[in-house]
């Protein structure tokens, strides 16, 4: 199984030179954000900076370990891979850590591993094992439901561990049944969804209701020929409206405070001066924090390790989630645009070799990698630059801690692995 | 088709954040300036202002410690109305100022300290200094404030002001609630007294806690201290000259013609530096500045531009005799004035005729004069040129333009040319008969007693002066060569003995007989110039100026004076005196006619002053009757003395 030949080598090394950027990168951001006075060793391992050079330095074995791997196995082992990593999320119940009111973690000694980080690729796995079977269509409802399900089993278990953040990428996965198959009218659904949900809670029910009826009069009116019963445009219009309404009460009730704030302060909801200066030293002083740290950066940054805000530890969790701040501050305008089009690449990259793979099983995986990969840089990126609401998600590669690095470099590995396998896929 | 969605969407979301971060860190961001980064926090260390010494090396200015309270508005905690009240208490304000005050600071910025309350008493410091901690955002600085340890020389050395919004917009040093010179010394060697402040940039934390220096503290500066200056002025001179003035408006200037050093300036009504300091120092200067009546802001020896009367006919002779047109025994007939044709354009007093240079000047003739002048412009072909070639030589006394010296304020006066002429007349459409007022110092001329000072300096000197000035040393430095240069004027040496002599009989035999000090020559020329103030829109003739000009000894000068008493009648009455108490201070240091001493300090004009607003018709000169002080105690001869502050430190 450990047979390492010649044609192993035949890696994309594109994709690991941009990896590999990232990581760099990544690692250099992390001394900034975290260090505190002089950095006088970069061993040390007491500083953050420390451990998670350990970290990069482990990440490197994981490589290997996957690289040495038959492609075969990971197609073989998917379902394996997967019902480990689903025992793994349950177990937390037992056995799991609480940190930060979230039981994301297993505590080793003094190391934590969050599964939800591995639960990712395992899902991934999983869903191209599962598309890629001769039998499956991805335009059956049976079908549809089944890979839901694959998706599902995870994403609700890590929001029982109150990590909504987390759950939210498994919303990945529609990009890849979307490329499979899945029909368009999801497409269009999950759209006027997001634009009802979007309109209800910014401009109220009545102005929503009064939106729907002109777009769905004008969809009546246009399709004279086939335009059927009047009777579904009714429904289609009721079902809106009420959807907009379920929104807005799930908003209001469903919602945990810190959550609906931070909904209100993206959509600009709260008028009341007092609340709102309230919320800016709640929920919103990240945001403000961060944005004025990236604003300060200018043109060409203040410099590595001449961040003041960054040094100052003006933003919260700067290390982890709010990493990108610190690109923001120290390396300017210049630095976050590297950031952002290195990311674009890679994404490219893993979306053209996947539409490149001869297995269904590789395209499916690659495909879930790419959207895994997106939704985290859209997600954090968005939400550090004050773009979307906040959600705690990692920027992959770059973020600190061990869990998330090695569970993206895991997927990203696997990936590469099938692709260099690609001309034995005959 | 379905390959795409995915791509488009991670070009169109990649685009976006460039566009976001591009509006972010470029569009949106101005250059980084440290001064506006909240993460650092600028601590300044202000340094000694420098002293000031008089030219024998008396303490004038020493700087006494102050506290600001500070406040930094985003960083105040919301208190309770009766923490407010509290907070009010120890600070000696009310609830509604402390509501304005703080608007006004976080109008100002609220991330930037504000002063709050500026310059506390050292008593409400201590208590406050205790209580300051519960009160977040709020600090106390500590700065030097000025303490004078005279009360003389208010014009002179000057007074600190907060800097103002302008001042910072236009000069980065300053930030707000520094102090900067406003007048006097303290503002034309502001740059030498301040120093530079030392700055410290220190990294804060979210929580507002300082963490470390900034870059190791690279980018700190040390203080460099203000450097101590000695001025010219002579405190004891000074003293006496304000002493002299009390009751009287007017101003007093006097150089030392060998240096160009000024020995004293005292303008009159003054008031003492003290009041400019601390606290009250606003309410004081608002005070001071809107008295329009007696003005006690403005600086009669500098700013107060007079027709210089008699005084001004010794440069006319000067003219004279340089042109070639008069020599010294050129005599000329007066008839109780000029006439030309049967028109008498200008009258004089009675006095022996005909009479030649030495006798026009100690008799101050009008008619010598006018003849002499009108030769002088027409001596040309056309009139004009004439002028311009006499405003030429009058200039080169430095009159009719700024001496530009190192004084903070000061006037032109003026020095009609042909030019001025003929866009009064027209042009060529005058002649010398138009303008015959300049040949006796009246009409156009204008000048300010420093100028008639600065005159006669040069007139003692027989023909140079150098440039008035203020500073004596600064510590380490030299002054500017400008004020060690001498400025010829255009009249050669041998023609100033005559006028010298001249001006040396005023005192013999002349308008100012009565005032010679044994044992000194004197050479001075008393003047009177007429003057008018509009009264209810009425063009009203008030009684005249006093004006006594003089330097003494006549060889080798060691003062050179200008005298001048708003509506002080004639020449001698009023300022012939008190110049010739001042050069016998200066020269022999102590006063052996205590009868003439007693006569200026017993006798005040302040009921002079109060004709024009008492709404009542009232006579001028010739018709009135001066005031006799009765109650007049012997304690005031010595009221103004040099005292020192008790508690002084720093």
């Amino acid at each position: 199984m450990l047979r390492v030949n010649q044609k192993n080598f035949n890696f994309d090394w594109i994709t690991i030179i941009l990896f590999l950027l990232l990581l760099g990168f990544g690692y250099l951001n992390i001394l900034s954000a975290s260090h505190i006075g002089e950095v006088t060793s970069y061993f040390d391992t007491d500083q953050l900076y420390g451990k998670h050079l350990v970290f990069v330095g482990l990440t490197f074995l994981l490589i290997v370990f996957i690289l040495s791997f038959e492609a075969k196995f990971y197609e073989q082992f998917a379902s394996v891979i997967y019902f480990v990593a689903i025992l793994a999320l349950i177990g937390l119940f037992i056995f799991g850590k609480d940190v930060n009111g979230a039981r994301s973690w297993y505590g080793i000694g003094s190391m934590t591993i969050q599964p939800s980080e591995f639960a990712k690729f395992a899902t991934a796995l999983a869903v191209a094992k599962y598309i890629s079977d001769l039998q499956t269509n991805m335009q059956t409802v049976k079908d549809q439901l089944r890979v839901a399900a694959i998706i599902f089993t995870p994403a609700l278990l890590i929001l029982l561990q109150n990590d909504a953040g987390s759950t939210i990428v498994y919303l990945a996965f529609f990009f890849v049944f979307y490329r499979e198959g899945l029909q368009q009218v999801y497409l269009i659904i999950a759209l006027s969804l997001i634009i009802l949900a979007v309109l209800g809670l910014k401009f109220g029910i009545v102005i929503t209701a009064i939106i729907a009826t002109i777009i769905i009069a004008s969809v009546y009116f246009i399709r004279r020929k086939k335009r059927g019963s009047i009777l579904q445009y009714i429904i289609v219009l009721l079902v809106c409206v009420s959807f907009s309404y379920g929104v807005k009460l799930f908003y209001q009730h469903g919602l945990k405070i810190h959550q609906q704030n931070r909904i209100s302060l993206w959509l600009r909801l709260e008028k009341d001066p007092t609340k709102l200066e309230r919320m800016k030293k709640a929920e919103a002083y990240n945001l403000i924090q961060s944005e004025q740290a990236i604003s300060s950066g200018g043109v060409s940054g203040k410099g590595f390790l001449q961040g003041t805000r960054t040094t100052g530890k003006f933003v919260p969790e700067q290390h982890t989630d709010y990493i990108f701040s610190t690109v923001g501050e120290e390396w300017g305008f210049l630095g976050t645009s590297f950031v952002v089009i290195t990311f674009v690449l890679l994404i490219i990259r893993v979306l053209y070799l996947a539409e490149a793979q001869k297995s269904q099983f590789s395209r499916v995986y690659g495909y879930g990698v790419a959207s895994i990969l997106f939704v985290h840089f859209t997600i954090n990126i968005g939400m550090v630059m004050g773009l979307i609401p906040t959600v705690g998600i990692p920027l992959p590669f770059f973020s600190y801690g061990g869990s998330g690095l090695w569970g993206f470099t895991i997927l990203l590995f696997i990936f590469v692995k099938l692709d260099s396998n690609r001309i034995n896929e005959w | 088709m379905r390959k795409l969605l995915l791509l488009t969407t991670v070009i169109l979301v990649g685009l976006v954040f460039i566009a976001r971060l591009f509006y972010l860190q470029v569009y949106n961001n101005s250059a980084y300036n440290i001064f506006e980064d909240t993460a650092i926090r600028k601590e300044y260390n202000y340094p000694k202002r420098g002293y000031v010494y008089d030219r024998n090396g008396k303490l004038l200015v020493a700087n006494q410690p102050s506290y600001d309270v500070m406040v930094i508005p985003r960083e105040v905690a919301p208190l309770d109305s009766l923490e407010i009240e509290e907070f009010c208490s120890l600070l000696k304000i009310t609830r509604a100022d402390y509501d304005k005050k703080l608007e006004k600071a976080r109008h100002y910025s609220p991330r930037l300290p504000s002063p709050f309350v500026p310059q506390l008493s050292k008593k409400d410091y201590a208590v406050l200094q205790e209580k300051i901690r519960k009160f977040e955002g709020f600090y106390i600085l500590k700065r030097s404030l000025r303490s004078y340890q005279t009360s003389i020389g208010a014009n002179v050395l000057g007074d600190l002001g907060e800097v103002n919004r302008k001042i910072i917009q236009n000069d980065a040093y300053y930030s707000l609630g520094d102090l900067i010179g406003k007048q006097g010394i303290e503002k034309t060697y502001e740059e030498t007294l301040r120093g530079v402040k030392g700055i410290k940039f220190i990294q804060k934390d979210r929580f507002n806690k300082n963490i470390g220096p900034f870059k190791e503290g690279k980018l700190d500066t040390l203080p460099q201290p203000g450097k101590d200056v000695t001025i010219t002025i002579d405190s004891e001179l000074q003293a006496y000259g304000e002493l002299l003035m009390k009751h009287k408006r007017g101003g007093i200037v006097a150089i030392d013609p060998s240096s160009g050093e000024i020995l004293a300036m005292v303008t009159g009504p003054s008031y003492n530096p003290n009041l400019l300091v601390g606290r009250e120092r606003n309410k004081n200067f608002s005070r001071l500045f809107l008295d329009k009546v007696n003005k006690p802001t403005f600086d009669r020896g500098l700013q107060a531009q007079y027709p210089p009367g008699s005084p001004f006919k010794v440069i006319n002779a000067l003219i004279g005799l340089q042109e070639g047109v008069v020599d010294t025994h050129d005599k000329f007939a007066c008839r109780m004035g000029y006439y030309y044709g049967s028109r008498k354009l200008t009258g004089c007093h009675h006095h022996k005729s005909p009479l030649d240079m030495n006798d026009g000047i100690a008799q101050s003739c009008n008619a010598y004069f006018v003849n002499v002048y009108r030769r002088i412009v027409d001596k040309y072909d056309d009139a004009g040129k004439g002028m311009n070639v006499w405003a030429n030589h009058a200039k080169s006394f430095g009159l009719g333009n700024f001496l530009n010296n190192d004084l903070s304020v000061g006037q032109p006066g003026r020095i009609p040319d042909g030019d001025y002429y003929d866009r009064q007349y027209g042009d060529n459409r005058w002649g010398s008969t138009y303008i015959v007022s300049n040949a006796i110092g009246q009409g156009e001329v204008e000048a300010t007693p420093i100028q008639l000072a600065n005159m006669v300096a040069a007139i003692g000197n027989r023909g140079y002066y150098y440039t008035p000035h203020i500073i004596k040393n600064i510590e380490g430095e030299t002054i500017d060569s400008k004020y060690t240069t001498p400025n010829y004027t255009t009249i050669d040496k041998r023609h100033f003995e005559p006028v010298v002599q001249g001006m040396f009989d005023v005192y013999n035999e002349g308008t100012a007989a009565s005032l010679r000090i044994p044992g000194i020559d004197i050479c001075g020329k008393t003047g009177t110039a007429e003057n008018f103030m509009k009264i209810d829109s009425v063009k009203t003739q008030l009684t005249d100026h006093s004006i006594f000009v003089a330097f003494a000894p006549k060889d080798n000068p060691k003062i050179a004076i200008a005298v001048f008493v708003e509506n002080g009648y004639w020449g001698s009455r009023f300022a012939g005196r008190m110049a010739s108490l001042m050069i016998e201070k200066h020269i022999k240091g102590d006063i052996t006619r205590t009868d003439l001493e007693n006569w200026i300090l017993t006798h005040s004009l302040e009921n002079e002053y109060k004709k024009p607003y008492s709404g009542e018709p009232f006579k001028i000169n010739r018709e009135t009757t001066l005031q006799v002080i009765e109650n007049y105690a012997i304690e005031e001869k010595n009221p103004i003395k040099i005292e020192k502050p008790s508690d002084l430190k720093l």
